[in-house]
C-alpha cells in the first residue's frame, strides 16, 4: 500500500460515509453522487443483536430483493448508542431513525418508505424524533444526541466495521500516515503530552507521560498493549468501540509503537465479547492485507504487528501488571510496582498499556492537534468521556460528553430522567472501585478531580442510575460480593479484608448490625486502602465508604431501627394486607407459592408472616395496591 | 452426568487437543489459549485433560491446575447440554436479576454452579454480557433473553425441554 493508494480509497468512500454524517438537503445532494439512492444502517452491536437485529438485516435484504430495489446500500454498523431502543435502523439521507424493529416492521418500511417515492413511516420511528406537529426532528437534534460530542465514538454506528475501506474513508489510518510521513517519535509524544489526554481506563494517568517513559527506557524489544478486558459489570464502552470501529485501535497502537520504538502489540480482550473478538480478528487480517500492519508500513520502513490474547474471566486482569502476567500465560496476579511496566513490563520488556477508549482518542489528537483537544473539557481533564448509562434510566445506552458536563445534564437531559415517576437517588460511577454520587451532588461537573473530591471516581465509564427503590447498603454488599469473589488472593489486606467487610455488610442487611460495626467498617476500609498491593484492593472499600458518607442514615436505619427504607433487605420487612383496600378477590392467595394468604371471597385477606417467604408475588398480582411492605 | 462421573474422552478429542498443543507450544504464554481450546473440545477441564496439557507443554500439572482454577471461565466440572447464564452485572442487578436467578434455581431444583441430574441444564451467573439495554438478561447457550420477569422463566426453560433428552 502506498500513500496514493490510501488516498484513492479515501476518495472512493468519502461521499458514501459523508451522507451518514450530514442531514437534510446536503445529504440528498451527496447521495446523488454516491450511486445509492438511500443507505440503510442497521446496528450490529451486541445490544441490538441480542434483540435480534440480524433478523432485521435478513428481512431487509429479502424485502429489497422482492421489491426489486437495487439502489439501496445496507450497512451493518456498530453501536448507535441508544441501546434501550434496539434493534435500531437508520435510513439516510433522511436520517430517519427507526427503533425496536421487528421483521414485520422492516417489511412495512421497505414497502412504504424504501420504494421509489416512498414516505417515512412515522409510527415506527423513535418517537423522540417526531415533534408534536408531526414533523420529523433529525436524531442528532434529539435530547439524547444533542448534548453529546462524539470523538472516541466518531465512527461507531457510522461505518461497517468489517470493511477496512469504510474505515479508511471515515478517516482511520490518516493519523498513522501523517505520523510516518511528517512527524518524529518525539513530535508524537509531545503532541500527546500537550493534548492532556488522561487514561480512560480508570486511574487517569497522562497518556503522553506513559509513552515518554517507555520511549526513554533502553531496549530493542518493547511492547504496546491494549487493555480490552472491560471488567466493570455494567460498562460496555470499550466493547462498543471494538465492535464499531476496531481499526481506530489498531491504528493508534501502531502510532504508539512508532513513538516508543516498538514493533509488537497485544490486545487483551475479554472472551465474553465474541462479537468484538471476531471484528478485531477481521480488522487485523484486513490491515495486514492492506499493508497497514506488518513490515514496512506505507513504505516508511516501520514494522508493526498485533496479536490478540483472550482473557478468561478475571476482573483483576484489568490491572496493568496482572494483565501482563495473564498474557504471559500465568495466573493473573498483580505484582508490586516499581518497576513500572514502562521500564519492565510484558515478558520483562518496556511496555505501555492503554485502554480501548484512550486509543480511540489518538487519531483525532494527531489529526486536529493537541490545542484543539485540550480546548474541549476542563483544564485538568481534557477531551470527552464515554459513559455506559444503565440502571433506572429511560435512555439506557452509550453517551459521549465533554468532560465537565454535569451529572444533571446526563441524567435529566440525555438520559431522559428516571422511568415510572420515581425519584433519582444516586449515580454509581467507577463500578466496584468507585462510589455513589448522591442527588445533592447532581450538579457536580463530571471530571477526574471533581469525582475524586466527592468520594467517587471516573472509573472506566460505567454509570448506573439508582432510584428510590435501591437500598444503598444492599448495593454496597453487591459490590463487595463482587470484589471478594474477584480478589486474586495474593495479598492479605484484599483477600481477607473484602471477606470481612462483606461479612459486616451481610450482618447489617440481615438486621443483626450493631452500632460499632460502622466503626469497624471504617477502620478496616482504611487499612485496605493503604496496604493492598493493587488497585483492586485499594479501591474495594470505595462503594462502602462513599455510601456511608452520603447515606449514613440508611445504614443507621438498618442497624438501630431494624428497617430497610427502600424495602429491599428481606430480613427487615414483612408483608401485610391493608384491610380497607382489600376487595377479597383471592388473586394473591391463589398466586402465593407457600399458601401463606388466607381469607374468604370478598372479605379482606391476611398474610401469615410466619409462612411468608417474601417473594413479592402477591404485590405483583394485587390490582388494588392493598399489600404493603413494612 | 453428575460431578463424579468418570472421564469419557475419545481418541478423536485427544488428537484434536494434541494438534492444538503442537501448534501453540512455541508461542510464549500459550497455556491460556490451550486451556480455552481444550475446554472447547471437551466442554470442561477434568484432571485427565489438564494432565495431557501439562505433559504436552512440558510444564508441571500444578501450574496448569493453578491457571485453570484462577479464571472463572474454566470449569473443572461438566456443564449441562444447555448452559444457562444469568447476568448479575450491576445494570441487571438493580433491575432485579437476582430474582431471575432465584426463579431459575427454583424451576430446576439446583443451585447456581450446578448441573441437573439428567445433564440437560447447568446454571451459572455471569458479569455483564453487555446487553444492558435489555436488563435483566440471561443467556441460554448463545441466545440472549432480555427484559425478563420471573414469571417468564418457566416458559423459556420449557422450550429447551421438549426437543431433546
Amino acid at each position: 500500500m502506498t500513500n496514493a493508494e490510501l488516498d484513492a480509497i479515501r476518495e472512493k468512500k468519502k461521499d458514501l460515509i459523508r451522507v451518514r454524517r450530514v442531514i437534510r438537503e446536503e445529504g440528498e445532494k451527496l447521495a446523488a453522487k454516491t450511486g445509492y439512492r438511500k443507505q440503510v444502517l442497521v446496528c450490529g452491536g451486541t445490544g441490538c443483536t441480542s434483540s435480534h437485529s440480524m433478523q432485521v438485516i435478513a428481512q431487509l435484504e429479502q424485502s429489497l430483493k422482492e421489491l426489486n430495489i437495487d439502489d439501496i446500500l445496507v450497512v451493518k454498523t456498530g453501536c448507535f448508542g441508544l441501546c434501550a431502543l434496539g434493534p435500531i435502523m437508520i435510513v439516510y439521507p433522511e436520517g430517519a431513525f427507526y427503533a425496536q424493529m421487528t421483521p414485520e416492521h422492516v417489511r412495512t418500511v421497505a414497502e412504504k418508505h424504501l420504494v421509489k417515492g416512498g414516505e417515512i413511516v412515522k409510527e415506527l420511528l423513535y418517537q423522540g424524533t417526531v415533534s408534536a406537529d408531526g414533523s420529523i426532528i433529525p436524531f442528532a437534534e434529539t435530547p439524547f444526541y444533542k448534548k453529546q460530542m462524539r470523538i472516541a465514538l466518531r465512527n461507531c454506528g457510522v461505518i461497517a466495521p468489517e470493511d477496512i475501506e469504510e474505515a479508511i474513508g471515515a478517516g482511520d489510518y490518516a493519523a498513522l500516515e501523517k505520523v510516518l510521513k511528517e512527524m518524529t517519535p518525539d513530535d508524537v509524544i509531545n503532541e500527546m503530552l500537550a493534548s492532556g489526554l488522561r487514561g480512560r481506563g480508570g486511574a487517569g494517568f497522562p497518556t503522553g507521560r506513559k509513552w515518554a517513559f517507555a520511549k526513554a527506557s533502553q531496549g530493542n524489544i518493547k511492547y504496546v498493549c491494549c487493555n480490552a478486558d472491560e471488567g466493570d459489570p455494567g460498562a460496555f464502552m470499550d466493547r462498543s468501540v471494538l465492535e464499531g470501529d476496531p481499526h481506530c485501535v489498531l491504528e493508534a497502537m501502531a502510532i504508539a509503537g512508532y513513538a516508543i520504538g516498538s514493533n509488537h502489540g497485544f490486545i487483551y480482550v475479554r472472551a465474553e465479547y465474541p462479537v468484538a473478538v471476531q471484528r478485531l480478528k477481521i480488522a487485523i487480517q484486513q490491515a495486514r492485507e492492506y499493508g497497514l500492519l506488518g513490515k514496512n508500513i506505507l513504505g516508511s520502513g516501520f514494522d508493526f504487528d498485533i496479536e490478540i490474547r483472550l482473557g478468561a474471566g478475571a476482573f483483576v486482569c484489568g490491572e496493568e501488571t496482572a494483565l501482563m502476567t495473564s498474557i504471559e500465560g500465568h495466573r493473573g496476579e498483580p505484582r508490586p510496582r516499581p518497576p513500572f511496566p514502562a521500564v519492565k513490563g510484558l515478558f520483562g520488556k518496556p511496555t505501555i498499556l492503554n485502554n480501548v477508549e484512550t486509543w480511540a482518542n489518538v487519531n483525532p489528537i494527531i489529526m486536529n492537534g493537541a490545542a484543539w483537544f485540550s480546548s474541549i473539557g476542563t483544564p485538568t481533564s481534557s477531551g470527552t468521556k464515554v459513559f455506559a448509562l444503565g440502571g433506572k434510566i429511560t435512555n439506557v445506552g452509550l453517551v459521549e460528553v465533554p468532560m465537565g458536563t454535569t451529572l444533571r445534564e446526563i441524567v435529566e437531559e440525555i438520559g431522559g430522567g428516571i422511568p415510572n415517576g420515581k425519584k433519582f437517588k444516586a449515580a454509581q460511577t467507577g463500578g466496584p472501585s468507585g462510589g455513589c454520587i448522591p442527588a445533592e451532588c447532581i450538579d457536580t461537573p463530571i471530571d477526574y478531580d471533581s469525582l475524586l473530591a466527592i468520594g467517587s471516581m471516573m472509573g472506566s465509564g460505567g454509570m448506573i442510575i439508582l432510584d428510590e427503590d435501591t437500598c444503598m447498603v444492599d448495593i454496597s454488599k453487591f459490590y463487595l460480593e463482587f470484589t471478594a469473589d474477584e480478589s486474586c488472593g495474593k495479598c492479605t489486606p484484599c483477600r481477607i479484608g473484602t471477606k470481612r467487610l462483606l461479612q459486616l455488610l451481610t450482618k447489617i442487611t440481615e438486621g443483626k448490625g450493631e452500632p460499632e460495626d460502622l466503626v469497624k467498617i471504617d477502620e478496616l476500609a482504611n487499612h485496605m486502602k493503604q496496604s493492598s498491593l493493587c488497585a483492586l484492593g485499594q479501591s474495594a472499600p470505595n462503594p462502602v465508604l462513599s455510601t456511608l458518607r452520603y447515606f449514613k442514615k440508611e445504614y443507621e436505619a438498618h442497624i438501630v431501627d431494624k428497617i430497610c427504607p427502600a424495602g429491599v433487605c428481606k430480613a427487615l420487612f414483612t408483608y401485610h394486607i391493608i384491610p380497607d383496600k382489600c376487595k377479597g378477590c383471592t388473586l394473591c392467595a391463589r398466586n402465593c407459592p407457600v399458601k401463606a394468604i388466607s381469607g374468604e371471597v370478598k372479605k379482606p385477606h391476611v398474610i401469615d408472616t410466619s409462612k411468608c417467604v417474601k417473594c413479592g408475588l402477591c404485590i405483583a398480582n394485587c390490582k388494588f395496591g392493598a399489600i404493603e411492605r413494612k | 452426568m453428575n460431578k463424579n462421573s468418570a472421564f469419557h474422552g475419545t481418541a478423536e478429542q485427544k488428537a484434536r487437543l494434541m494438534a492444538v498443543i503442537e501448534e501453540s507450544r512455541s508461542t510464549p504464554g500459550c497455556l491460556m489459549h490451550v486451556l480455552q481450546e481444550a475446554q472447547g473440545i471437551y466442554g470442561y477441564l477434568p484432571i485427565e485433560v489438564q494432565t495431557i496439557i501439562a505433559e504436552g507443554l512440558e510444564i508441571s500439572l500444578s501450574e496448569v491446575y493453578g491457571v485453570a482454577t484462577f479464571y472463572s471461565q474454566f470449569s473443572l466440572n461438566p456443564k449441562g447440554k444447555h448452559r444457562i447464564s444469568v447476568c448479575l452485572g450491576t445494570a441487571c442487578y438493580v433491575k432485579g436479576s437476582d430474582k431471575i436467578l432465584a426463579e431459575v434455581e427454583k424451576q430446576l431444583g439446583i443451585k447456581c454452579g450446578e448441573c441437573t441430574e439428567d445433564g440437560l441444564f447447568s446454571i451459572d451467573s455471569c458479569r455483564c454480557v453487555g446487553a444492558c439495554g435489555l436488563a435483566p438478561v440471561m443467556m441460554i447457550d448463545e441466545e440472549v433473553y432480555g427484559r425478563l420477569k420471573p414469571e417468564m422463566v418457566k416458559d423459556i426453560l420449557n422450550k429447551y425441554r421438549g426437543d431433546n433428552k
